[in-house]
């Protein structure tokens, strides 16, 4: 079986600001515009399949992987309203979206497609793929995020995606639609004056971005729990998109990393980021954690009565 | 002109599966049926809420998560279909829905007025939540009462359940001054579940009963000690622990529904009526009422 050819990575927030109102700001303005070099980016990379991982769309039944071959709606931002709908039209790769999911479930996962007319498409994958693949040249594929999974659940679904893409030899772009600090102001502000909500998220942020830069997405992959500690709202157990990241683009530090924009949204970190596979870049890897190639479930160590 | 009045709150769980399990014409899965210790409880709920005079439902969903203040659905109007992102496969649902828009106005203005970042929501393609709907169609089928929805500001994300709790106090007492000021008689409705730990598999056939259960005892026990305090009346303690409550069952109350309805009704000291508890994968739900009416207040369950 050939190796998974993914050409590149995308990092890049789920907020609606750069697609509805790129002009509210010189911050959201780059942010747009980094979206728009990576666009252009995608279209000139002979991709077979845009695979989006967003951290908007979480579930709970597994793992979800959208299939509908041509979903449409108009969609809304449950905070950010006022600035307009989002009518999308996506073309799905609903083979690969099959394979995905069969992988997934010979890897241990529970998974499952769907494809309904109506599904609400969450705003992360709506921003990222209205920006990165307006006119649907590519077809895509979007995965949910488990609120309830970790490390061991998160890489192995991107071992999985990796699974489908050897199965299917298809060249893939990688999107996962993530903030970095994701910290909003809570009350509404003037675009012109947004900022990183604190010091302590703007500097974690550049480190993150550091190791963007230098190609070290397995670092950042070992991270994810520091990170989730000094930056991230608790609203899921883990800050997961790195490890997925990893997973699916190769578990190493040989990248060319690129950040094309890092601003604030609403307080929040938002960067463009890329990382290509490359032969040099950094190469040490600093493996903290198990690898783990099948996910064995829960531990269950309540109902098996061990103290 | 008269005043508003609080004229019944409710506790009502919104998992989708009852909708599902009732086969309504709206929703587009069909069910052999399930949950009916819930549905039943549900169908004698709505019963009640025949028999009193009112006019409108104000419901304060989780699953409208805002963390820019508090949201009031501003638009007479929403007609579309809700299709919930986790059981897309039973929960299709085609709504067309009316809204107090007035009524949401000045709750609006009250909340504001108290320091709550707030705000009006009057995008037209904006999609109702499918907590809103699961429980106005369980206590109303009909539909036949205007609704206000109000988003939950995720306080016990950004700081914590003891933060939610004063938060969700402060817009409760908010909009309880607003409908006082408005003259219209109003039922409240706290839409979520208690203990919320979900399966992260589901049975092939969902409405299989004989796989549903409480998804640990530690949960249950905690559920049912919020029941025993709902029936002796004491909900200032229910709020009082309601965040030892939230950290320990990661109970949906953490949007701070019930929180907020109990503010607004003034922490009440009579018996709720308990009108059902039951697992939906693996969640504690709990269908309760608070009537201030002693003549009409019923020994339930």
């Amino acid at each position: 079986m050939e190796e998974a050819e993914v050409l590149f990575g995308i990092y890049c927030p789920p907020h609606p600001q750069p697609l509805l109102s790129p002009e509210a700001s010189e911050g959201y303005g780059k942010l747009r515009s980094a979206f728009d070099e990576c666009k252009n980016r995608i279209e000139e990379s002979g991709a077979d399949l845009i695979l989006v991982y967003s951290t908007t769309w979480p579930s709970i039944i597994g793992h979800q992987i959208q299939a509908h071959p041509e979903p449409e709606w108009v969609h809304v931002d449950d905070d950010f309203h006022f600035l307009g709908s989002m009518p999308y039209k996506f073309r799905m790769d609903v083979d690969f979206a099959e394979e995905f999911s069969e992988s997934a479930k010979a890897r241990g996962l529970h998974s499952r497609m769907v494809s309904y007319d109506g599904f609400p498409i969450d705003t992360g994958s709506v921003v990222a793929l209205k920006l990165l693949n307006p006119e649907n040249k590519i077809p895509a594929c979007i995965v949910s995020s488990n609120m309830y999974a970790n490390r061991a659940e998160t890489i192995v679904l991107g071992k999985a995606a990796r699974d489908a893409l050897k199965t299917q030899n298809k060249k893939a772009v990688v999107v996962v639609v993530s903030s970095l600090s994701n910290r909003m102001f809570t009350e509404h502000i003037d675009p012109a004056e947004d900022r990183i909500h604190s010091s302590k998220d703007d500097e974690w942020n550049r480190k993150i971005l550091e190791f963007f830069e230098d190609g070290r997405l397995e670092d950042l992959s070992q991270l994810s729990r520091e990170i989730h500690g000094q930056i991230r709202v608790q609203k899921v157990v883990a800050y997961k998109p790195a490890w997925w990241m990893a997973a699916v683009m190769g578990q190493h530090n040989n990248y060319e990393g690129e950040v094309m924009a890092y601003e604030s949204l609403h307080g929040s970190g938002g960067a463009v980021a890329t990382l290509t596979p490359s032969s040099g870049s950094f190469g040490d890897k600093e493996f903290d954690e198990d690898d783990v190639e099948f996910y064995h479930g829960d531990r269950d160590v309540l109902n098996k009565g061990m103290v | 002109m008269a005043k508003g009045e609080i004229v019944l709150g409710c506790l009502a769980p919104h998992p989708p599966h009852v909708v599902y399990a009732e086969n309504p014409e709206q929703n587009e899965a069909f069910a052999e049926g399930g949950w009916e210790t819930l549905r039943w409880g549900y169908h004698r709920l709505a019963r009640k809420l025949k028999s009193i005079e009112y006019d409108s439902i104000v419901i304060f969903t989780p699953h409208w998560q805002t963390y820019i203040g508090t949201h009031f659905l501003g638009l007479p109007k929403f007609k579309s279909k809700s299709v919930d992102p986790v059981f897309p496969n039973l929960f299709r649902y085609n709504y067309d829905i009316s809204v107090d828009v007035d009524l949401a106005e000045v709750m609006c203005k009250y909340a504001s007025d108290s320091g709550i970042v707030s705000m009006m929501m009057r995008n037209p393609d904006f999609r109702i939540d499918y907590g809103t709907i699961t429980s106005c169609h369980m206590l109303n089928p009909d539909w036949d009462k205007p609704v206000v929805t109000i988003s939950s500001n995720r306080n016990a994300h950004y700081y914590s359940p003891e933060v939610m709790n004063e938060q969700a106090s402060a817009l409760g007492e908010a909009c309880a001054r607003a409908i006082y000021e408005s003259g219209k008689k109003v039922v409240l409705v706290s839409s979520h579940s208690l203990s919320h730990r979900h399966f992260v598999t589901e049975a092939p056939l969902p409405e299989d009963m004989s796989r549903e259960h409480i998804y640990n005892h530690s949960q249950y026990v905690w559920d049912m000690k919020l029941v025993d305090l709902m029936r002796r009346g004491e909900m200032r303690e229910v709020i009082d622990i309601m965040p030892e409550f939230t950290e320990q069952t990661i109970a949906e109350t953490e949007a701070g529904g019930l929180t907020w309805m109990m503010a607004a009704m003034g922490y009440p000291d009579y018996p709720a009526e308990i009108y059902g508890y039951q697992s939906v994968i693996g969640t504690g739900n709990l269908i309760a009422a608070w009537d201030p009416l002693e003549s009409t207040r019923e020994l339930v369950l």
